[in-house]
């Protein structure tokens, strides 16, 4: 009897949670949905080509985006410059070259630690470091200095994991040809890790395009009523114009940020799209 | 050709010194200006003193506001995200189909790709009003709504991870559960969840480091006042809010008020480096528990 009762209740268990499961999963993918229709009803009807060639104003409706966007491509840029080779031979480096040495272990737990340092703490180290002792001010090359730091992590792992998926018997068949080590890891095991290696840089700079909080740390400004042009100039960014009309009162000024925000959501997904796209393509291909 | 592999490799060595060399730029540049800061200032009263206001005229230096304000935000945020991330986790690993599982989880992945000031702009425009229809005595900026918001932002954190440890776990196991008549329910709780536990506590602890270091949800959406409260009804500041609080305005550097974020921000990092270190002990200990 008792044995029976235990039974039926397991099984009870069982659909409970069939159900529970199913209630919580969809409810995560209601909350993604509402967020984006609540962003897209409050926004949508502010996107219009003025919106993208203005410059912010103190009135609301004349406000834009442009040298938001103007400094937020400059700053990728500039991040990307510095981080891209670094990254990438730094990951090439520990995978091929020091496995097993004492060095590469020390950094790769060193590595683990930095991508767990919060962000604004990068704004604290870009702030002293180059806006202070280096006496580049607030400039975007500051900023892209501050972010190559930031993103350096996720470039060495994607790295990383792209080169540990390439087979042994290529790079043996190149050394079986005579080649030198180097001749081997840049002609053959590079090439091959390539579309994992983009896939890890797409990503970074997602992350990059999406930060807010270290360059309001090291003084990007929120109102620029120009368009930089040198590494030396003052700049903002896209989330930090959407942070600073965010936090403005008027109720035309939060539909500018939603506008804001459909723009670098776009931007941002597109750029993940992508990543995951390159990434699905490269591993059928890895898969020989 | 000798002489040029060798220099290369050297090139290639020392770009992977520049992450040592942040580790120590970060940890240099932190503790230089916290010292300054308790030549000034006592650590008893930073770690003892209930007021945060050394931007007032009548000046306190007591961290515990601050704190209080981050590990409220943090904990409404882990309170929401460990049991719903370890459900849906257990759910598409153990009844969904595969179909299902395939097409939830790269969408539940964008939830980790959303710039977090859009998460901030969510929480201050639309849950906090929400809120207030239900709750009454909510203020406008409070520490309710961004918590539950982060909570939201680090959930596909423990999902994909406690995912991946339970899918570590070899099928035998869940077979012999299965043999020995356990129903489902029976052997995801108590067989896969045990044996998946140290990947399932690390992918908590991660979630909980980045919910401590997060900054513009709780910037826009908490408000910026220092309060020793964990009424989640209540306006509070985090430390990572009071940074970007001082940053942005105008105080001279080199004075007392601009090494105060020298001394918040090395108290979050203390408290990110430990998280971080259990868990990538944790990982390392465990990885090869099934191999």
């Amino acid at each position: 009897m008792s044995r029976n009762k235990r039974h039926s209740k397991s099984r009870l268990n069982d659909k409970a949670f069939r159900i529970v499961g199913l209630v919580c999963t969809i409810s995560a993918l209601i909350i993604l949905g509402i967020l984006l229709v609540d962003i897209f009803s409050k926004g949508f009807n502010r996107i219009n080509w003025s919106f993208f060639k203005s410059l912010p104003s103190r009135h609301a409706s004349q406000s834009g985006i442009l040298t938001a966007l103007a400094g937020m491509s400059s700053l990728i840029f500039f991040t990307i410059i510095i981080a891209l080779p670094i990254g990438i031979l730094a990951g090439v480096y520990l995978e091929e070259y020091g496995k097993r040495n004492r060095f590469a272990k020390f950094v790769e737990i060193n590595i683990a630690n930095l991508a767990g340092v919060p962000s604004v703490i990068y704004g604290i180290l870009g702030l002293t470091l180059f806006v202070r002792m280096s006496k580049l001010g607030n400039s975007l090359l500051a900023g892209a200095l501050t972010l190559a730091l930031l993103i350096l992590p996720i470039i060495i792992v994607s790295t990383r994991e792209a080169i540990k998926a390439v087979p042994g018997s290529l790079r043996e068949a190149s050394y079986g040809m005579g080649a030198t080590k180097w001749q081997t890891t840049s002609r053959v095991v590079i090439p091959s890790a390539l579309g994992g290696i983009l896939t890890g840089i797409i990503l970074a700079l997602s992350r990059a395009i999406g930060e807010t909080a270290p360059l309001l740390v090291i003084g990007a400004l929120v109102y620029v009523p120009f368009i930089p042009e040198g590494p030396k100039d003052q700049f903002t960014t896209l989330p930090i114009q959407i942070f600073n009309w965010t936090s403005r009162p008027q109720a035309e000024f939060i539909v500018n940020a939603a506008a804001g925000i459909i723009v670098l959501l776009l931007i941002t997904l597109l750029l993940n799209g992508i990543a995951i796209y390159i990434r699905n393509r490269w591993y059928k291909k890895m898969r020989y | 050709m000798r002489v040029k592999e060798k220099i290369i490799e050297i090139v290639m060595m020392c770009c992977s010194f520049v992450t040592v060399l942040t580790t120590i730029g970060i940890i240099v540049v932190l503790l230089v200006d916290t010292v300054r800061f308790f030549s000034e200032v006592s650590i008893v009263d930073f770690l003892t003193d209930t007021q945060w206001t050394p931007l007032f005229s009548d000046k306190h230096f007591g961290i515990l506001p601050l704190l209080s304000g981050t590990l409220l935000t943090t904990s409404i945020a882990i309170l929401v995200a460990v049991p719903l991330g370890l459900i849906i986790a257990v759910y598409l690993n153990e009844y969904a189909s595969a179909k299902f599982t395939g097409l939830v989880k790269p969408v539940l992945e964008i939830l980790a790709a959303i710039p977090t000031v859009v998460y901030g702009f969510f929480a201050l425009q639309f849950v906090t009003p929400l809120l207030q229809n239900i709750i009454p005595g909510l203020q406008g900026f409070n520490a309710l709504s961004p918590g539950l918001v982060m909570g939201i932002m680090i959930l596909p954190y423990i999902t994909s991870l406690s995912e991946d440890a339970l899918r570590a776990v070899p099928g035998s196991i869940r077979e012999g559960s299965y043999g020995i008549g356990a129903t489902k329910f029976q052997t995801a709780f108590r067989v896969m969840i045990p044996a998946a536990s140290s990947g399932i506590i690390v992918s908590i602890i991660l979630a909980i480091s980045r919910a401590l270091g997060e900054t513009m949800i709780v910037a826009i959406a908490a408000g910026q006042e220092p309060k020793l409260t964990f009424n989640p009804k209540e306006s509070v500041e985090t430390i990572t809010t009071y940074i970007v609080q001082v940053s942005m305005g105008d105080v001279p550097q080199d004075s007392l008020e601009y090494r105060t974020i020298f001394a918040a921000g090395l108290t979050l990092f203390v408290f990110t480096f430990i998280l971080n270190n259990i868990s990538f002990w944790m990982r390392k200990k465990f990885q090869n528990k099934y191999e």
